[in-house]
């Protein structure tokens, strides 16, 4: 078992020297969505299990339709601005929402699958009932969409009304059933692929159009397929550990929370390109890529990480990274895991995540995060806090400047120039 | 080096520090024998020796027509303040003194009797027997039973230092004003309700009557009167003639306010007084009238009783108190005011000099002051600001607060207190220069006004300055002689005030008694003046009691009015600013004067009144000095110069602690923490004087404590620098321990050092026990911390050392520190070791004024907008930080660590600032990401 990296208090490159905490909640806060500025739709629920922000753009009407699901039982919160519409006539927990934006209507997953116009008309739903429920929903090309139910991908077709036949019709198209374990994360990477990932650790890339297996990662737990398995699973005991938890990506990577830790899976290449397989000492639960090749990640340890990737440049002449990573406590393991992929794979692991900083301010697990250009990062957290973060250099300019400001509007500026 | 002991040592400190430092012993033969008063609890630059009270007080006197002068109460109400002060004869001393024969009745020519809204009068008199000194407020009361329905009182502030009397002068006329514009209002309020009844009375009476007249007329047809019918008659007349009085008066007492709210725009304080009383609902003057009326008409409905047309004014009868004359309500609210008055001079002189100084200084730097200033008077700036509309109370009274406070130095004197001063054969044969004098003296004062009121006053009636004159002829004191001719007390304006002659003073002590000093003021009447504009009016003089050759105590001064003055003044407005040079080159007049009697000899000793005796001759010199030095003082023309002169005192060190109570009183009693508050938080917020505040965090024994047990600290952790820099910077420092009282007792001390965010106190916490949050460090920058030996420790513990990023630690039971590194030259000197300050309260002040040096830092790298702004559109930001940190090194001379202090200070302003309006939020927690180091011991 790896040690976890640490890093010191010395974070000179971690630009958040300033926090905030707001203190609405009385309960854990899940989720948050925004949009523009600091705009939480987490703050209207308590009980909230799922909320989802769909901007549905309409023609004539521009409004947002915040949809949000809670656990308690199938309340439907339609927040438009303010009105509040609910909808409550289902018959089981909704997981997970979509929104098929090309078709206007969106999409609740329960234990069964409907399907809903913009004014809460029920238009269809599947069928029948899944025992275990949906609990991913992605939209992908040609009126489908996939959605994750226990071990297997579901393919559903929506059949739109058209001159033939009356109203709206899903249909189940295909059974992807090449995972071995619960679904627990799904994501749309571009027009040609998705990915999923499962409780045991498996990557599977998927074809959009053709609903076919690209390429498949089984063994984030261990990048080294050479390497006994028995062994690293005894070392894994808890499934938890290698879990898909939260899948993100760029144009070129996958960046997968893997149990505790983290992976940056290379869609070109196939293949992990650099990992941080003890990130946290708790379950990652959320990882965000920042564009300035920065990765966020957040955890049930209650802490947050930046993460930069870089290039490694000869994986040839190794040492130096070797003893800088000592002097910051890698632990052996780490070393002795990294050997065996050079071993192997010459340039594999070609990238390296390299811990640039840490946040600490929750108290409990952090459940999700917020990236905002232009205003630092916003965690949530089940100690019922939120916490702004922001780079308090330039916060203290932009004070500075509404101090002029207002010493202007006060009539007591005078500029000497 | 020989290590001094300090003066301290000899001087019997009020109270010693908890852990007085301790130091080797001196030989017996180097040590300086002890004061020889120190048993008596005084200080050896002591020199009031002859007081027989142990510190200032406030006496309510009354000249009563049954009994003459009789004390009614004094504040404190506490026998061991006075002593052995006689109150009786010190009543009769003040109240002798009365102005102003309050003329009520039949004034020729009126069918009616008048009321004569008659001014107070501000009067200073010193009694060196006594060795009392004495600011005397004489009012009036009305009484619709008392003669001539005037009751005179006065309210006088007593302490044995004359200076401070007169020093103070101005404020102690202020806050005295209110106290008496509070009784007044509350008396008129009463009178028209007594008035009321009486006319119900009155008429009840009359229908009486008027049956029975007619039951009369009827029973009798004989077609002539019986004598009882015609003594009837003559009742029933005599009646609704009664009835006709009384309507007036009360038609005269109810438009008082109007009258004399005329000038409300100036200092409406009558409105704010009338507004303090739950049950008064009216906000502005405007609605006083129809306030009071409502106040009348909701009287409990009164049964009328029959009554004797006549009004009797038999002596039997028991006088209305003074809690009766004025409604019980206002009755309360002034002596809450007086025991508000007493509080704010408590103290020396001296001490109440430098805080007022303080105070104004403060003032003038309101965006930084909340850092590191009390906060109860930063809290106080709003108020202030609205004072000169609002009229908020005037609660300490420093100098050019208010605009009123502003234009005072101008006019020290009035020249119509020199007339009163003029010994009462010249009084009578100038009489009507006086009411020239006192002319000229309103319009001197109202000048600075508006034109239009002056016509105003000078229409008025003058009344009261023939009272005046009246006043000091029943006073007598000095007899007849001392014509000084004008030309020589002007002459002696050029004589040199050295400030030896003032020192001379300092040192002499008033061991004399037999004599006594008579400073007499009188204002003119009310209707020169509105009392409002009046109440700061220092229309006193000291007029010690000159003694002159012989003993004469006539020395008087002729009020300097020279004939072309006078003209000037009748000329108008015009000849305004003149005037008022004059009215200080008057004074300069006076302290000259001074010198003059030895030369004016043939005074006649008189001590045929028994009230004034004469002083010793011997002494002349002497107290002359002392009379100089007050001139000196008064003379000069603004608060600001007086202050300057100040320091004359400050190197004489017997001027340090001066009075008796001394600054014992003002440090001790301030911060009586389960009485009162400061006497400045008392002062600070609330309207009402008689809620005190709980102590404060400012109070003087809170500061004399946290300056000791911080110099402690600086001595005993060679690591203070860097927990005090933790501090400065905004990290949060968490001081550990077992503990309590240690852990808050070191929490106190260190707790100077924190910046404040705003108004609502600094971020400190004093003691805590539970496990430390995210929050905690955003909330608070100076947290006590509970360590327990059980297991819910582990998880304080633990949260701390998570958090250890945004904390510096002081573990109290291990001595260690946990925090960044200090390399800076500011805590330094802010917090040497080897410091030679001793003294708690001397350390306090020394930290002050370096943070007040630092937040000025601060200050000037927050505002300079060169440094923030891009000197043109496209520059690159980094140009304005290297323009910042140059300034923050080259030009404030910042090293190092001592960058960020100034830096977060900065921080600190500007969210003040953008968010005064709304009120202070907390700021945003901000870190560095530094490593920290263990220190130990």
């Amino acid at each position: 078992k790896s040690p976890l990296q640490t890093i010191g208090e010395e974070q000179t490159q971690n630009p958040y020297t300033e926090l905030l905490v707001l203190k609405a909640h009385h309960d854990i806060v899940r989720y948050l969505t925004g949009e523009k500025l600091l705009e939480f739709s987490g703050h209207t629920q308590k009980i909230t299990a799922i909320i989802t922000l769909p901007c549905l753009e309409t023609c004539e009407e521009k409004n947002q339709l915040i949809l949000t699901a809670s656990a308690d039982r199938t309340e439907w919160d339609c927040d438009t601005g303010r009105q509040v519409q609910k909808v409550s006539c289902f018959q089981s927990t909704v997981k997970c929402l979509a929104v098929l934006q090309r078709l206007d209507v969106w999409l609740s997953g329960g234990n069964d699958l409907c399907v809903w116009n913009r004014k809460l008309d029920l238009l269809c739903k599947t069928s029948h009932l899944f025992d275990t429920g949906i609990s991913a929903l992605i939209e992908i090309p040609k009126n489908c969409v996939v959605a994750a139910v226990g071990k297997e991908l579901i393919i559903f077709r929506l059949v739109a009304p058209t001159e033939g036949s009356l109203g709206w019709d899903i249909l189940e198209v295909k059974r992807l059933l090449d995972h071995q374990d619960n679904i627990l994360s799904l994501l749309n990477v571009n027009d040609v692929s998705f990915v999923s990932g499962s409780h045991v650790g498996e990557l599977i890339v998927w074809d959009t159009l053709g609903w076919t297996v690209q390429a498949c990662e089984r063994n984030f737990w261990d990048p080294s397929p050479q390497l006994d398995a028995q062994q690293e699973i005894k070392l894994c005991q808890k499934p938890n550990d290698v879990s898909i938890r939260h899948l993100t990506w760029d144009e070129e990577n996958v960046f997968v929370a893997v149990g505790r830790g983290l992976y940056v899976y290379n869609l070109q290449m196939k293949r992990v390109i650099a990992c941080q397989k003890t990130a946290h000492d708790s379950s990652v639960l959320h990882v965000v890529r920042l564009p300035n090749r920065q990765v966020i990640s957040c955890s049930e340890d209650g802490s947050v990480r930046i993460w930069e990737l870089r290039e490694k440049q000869q994986l040839s002449v190794e040492p130096v990274p070797t003893g800088f990573f000592n002097m910051w406590g890698f632990g052996r393991v780490n070393k002795q895991a990294s050997h065996p992929v050079k071993k192997q794979q010459e340039n594999a692991t070609s990238c390296s995540l390299e811990l640039i900083g840490d946040l600490i301010g929750h108290s409990s697990s952090v459940e999700m995060f917020l990236y905002f250009e232009d205003h630092g990062l916003v965690t949530c957290s089940a100690d019922h806090l939120i916490i702004l973060w922001k780079n308090g250099e330039r916060e203290s300019g932009l004070r500075s400047l509404k101090l002029f400001q207002k010493l202007e509007e006060n009539g007591d500026l005078y500029l000497s120039v | 080096m020989i290590s001094a002991p300090d003066v301290v040592a000899f001087t019997k400190e009020d109270e010693y520090e908890e852990e007085p430092y301790n130091e080797p012993a001196l030989p017996e033969e180097y040590s300086v024998p002890l004061f020889p008063f120190a048993s008596q609890g005084a200080n050896p630059w002591s020199k009031l020796s002859g007081a027989k009270f142990s510190r200032d007080f406030i006496l309510i006197s009354e000249f009563s027509e049954q009994v003459g002068p009789q004390p009614l109460l004094t504040i404190p109400n506490d026998t061991k303040v006075f002593g052995t002060f006689d109150l009786n004869y010190f009543s009769l001393r003040i109240m002798s003194v009365d102005y102003q024969a309050s003329f009520v009745g039949h004034p020729p020519g009126s069918a009616y009797p008048k009321l004569n809204f008659v001014e107070d009068s501000k009067v200073v008199l010193g009694d060196s027997k006594e060795g009392a000194f004495a600011y005397v407020h004489h009012l009036t009361l009305y009484d619709l039973e008392a003669r001539g329905f005037v009751r005179p009182f006065c309210m006088a502030y007593i302490s044995a230092d004359q200076h401070k009397i007169m020093q103070q002068f101005q404020e102690l006329s202020a806050e005295f004003s209110k106290a008496s514009e509070c009784l007044k209002t509350g008396n008129r309020k009463a009178f028209a309700g007594e008035l009321e009844k009486k006319l119900k009375d009155l008429d009840y009476t009359r229908t009486v009557l008027h049956t029975e007249t007619e039951i009369q007329k009827k029973a009798n047809d004989k077609g002539f009167y019986s004598s009882q019918a015609i003594e009837k008659a003559n009742e029933l007349a005599s009646v609704e003639k009664s009835i006709i009085e009384h309507q007036d008066l009360l038609r005269q007492i109810r438009s008082y306010p109007h009258r004399k709210l005329r000038g409300s725009n100036l200092c409406p304080r009558e409105s704010e007084h009338t507004q303090d009383p739950p049950s008064q609902a009216a906000a502005t003057s405007d609605l006083e009238k129809s306030a009071d009326t409502d106040h009348y008409a909701c009287r409990p409905s009164y049964t009328p009783k029959l009554i004797k047309a006549k009004s009797t004014k038999c002596f039997d009868k028991k006088l209305k108190t003074l809690e009766e004359l004025c409604d019980t309500e206002y009755f309360t609210q002034t002596l809450a005011q007086l025991r508000h008055v007493e509080h704010m001079f408590r103290g020396d002189l001296c001490y109440l000099l430098t805080s007022q100084i303080d105070r104004a200084l403060l003032k003038q730097q309101h965006i930084t002051s909340f850092l590191f200033e009390d906060l109860v008077e930063v809290g106080d700036r709003p108020a202030e600001k609205q004072e000169s509309t609002v009229s908020k109370p005037h609660h300490y009274g420093p100098p050019s607060e208010s605009p009123e406070d502003c234009l005072i130095p101008q006019v020290l004197i009035s020249v119509g207190s020199y007339k009163s001063s003029v010994e009462s054969v010249l009084i009578k044969m100038e009489q009507d220069l006086g009411d020239e004098a006192s002319r000229e003296a309103a319009v001197t004062e109202s000048s600075s006004f508006d034109p239009q009121e002056n016509l105003d006053y000078l229409e008025m009636d003058m009344k009261g300055s023939v009272s005046s004159g009246e006043s000091i002829e029943v006073l007598g004191t000095e007899k007849p002689t001392s014509v000084l001719s004008k030309s020589e007390s002007q002459s002696s304006l050029t004589v040199p005030l050295s400030p030896q002659v003032v020192r001379s003073k300092a040192v002499s002590h008033r061991t004399i008694s037999g004599d006594s000093i008579e400073v007499l003021s009188t204002c003119p009447s009310e209707a020169l003046i509105p009392d409002d504009f009046k109440a700061s009016y220092p229309s006193a003089i000291n007029e010690e009691e000159s003694y002159g050759e012989g003993g004469q105590g006539a020395i008087l001064f002729q009020a300097g009015i020279s004939p072309p003055e006078l003209g000037e003044a009748e000329e108008g407005n015009s000849g305004l600013a003149s005037l008022q040079t004059d009215a200080s080159c008057c004074i300069g007049r006076e302290a000259g004067a001074l010198l003059v009697p030895l030369s004016t000899p043939g005074h006649t000793v008189s001590d045929e009144d028994g009230v004034v005796s004469v002083p010793p001759q011997r002494y002349r010199q002497k107290d002359q000095g002392f009379r100089v030095d007050f001139s000196v003082e008064n003379a000069s023309p603004s608060r600001d110069n007086s202050c300057e002169g100040f320091p004359a005192y400050e190197l004489d060190p017997s001027h340090l602690l001066t009075s008796r109570d001394g600054s014992k009183t003002s440090l001790d009693d301030h911060s009586d923490a389960t009485s009162y508050g400061s006497s400045i938080a008392s002062t600070s917020s609330d309207r009402t004087p008689s809620s005190v505040p709980p102590a404060g965090p400012s109070s003087e024994r809170h500061k004399k404590r946290a300056g000791q047990n911080a110099l402690k600290f600086i001595r005993q952790y060679p690591f203070a620098h860097p927990a005090i820099y933790s501090l400065l910077s905004g990290r949060t420092l968490v001081v550990l321990g077992e503990e309590e009282a240690m852990v808050r007792k070191l929490v106190t001390a260190l707790s100077i050092f924190v910046p404040g965010y705003g108004r609502h106190g600094k971020p400190v916490k004093h003691w805590l026990s539970s496990p430390l949050h995210i929050t905690d460090f955003q909330k608070w920058k100076l947290i006590g911390l509970q360590r327990v030996a059980s297991p819910a420790s582990a998880s304080a513990l633990h949260a701390l050392s998570r958090y250890s990023r945004y904390t510096s630690i002081l573990d109290l039971d291990r001595k260690t520190l946990r925090c960044p590194l200090y390399r800076g030259t500011l805590v330094p000197r802010l917090a040497d070791h080897r410091t030679h300050i001793r003294r708690g309260s001397t350390y306090f002040l020394h930290v002050q004024s370096m943070l007040a040096q630092l937040s000025a830092k601060a200050f000037l790298y927050t505002f300079c907008h060169h440094l923030h702004l891009p000197a043109h559109g496209s520059e690159a930001p980094e140009l304005a930080s290297s323009r910042q940190a140059s300034f923050l090194q080259l030009t404030l001379g910042l090293v190092h660590e001592d960058v960020k202090v100034v830096r977060y200070l900065a921080e600190l302003l500007r969210l003040h600032y953008t968010q005064e309006l709304r009120g202070t939020s907390q700021p945003a927690l901000r870190f560095d990401y530094v490593p920290s180091f263990l220190y130990k011991i």
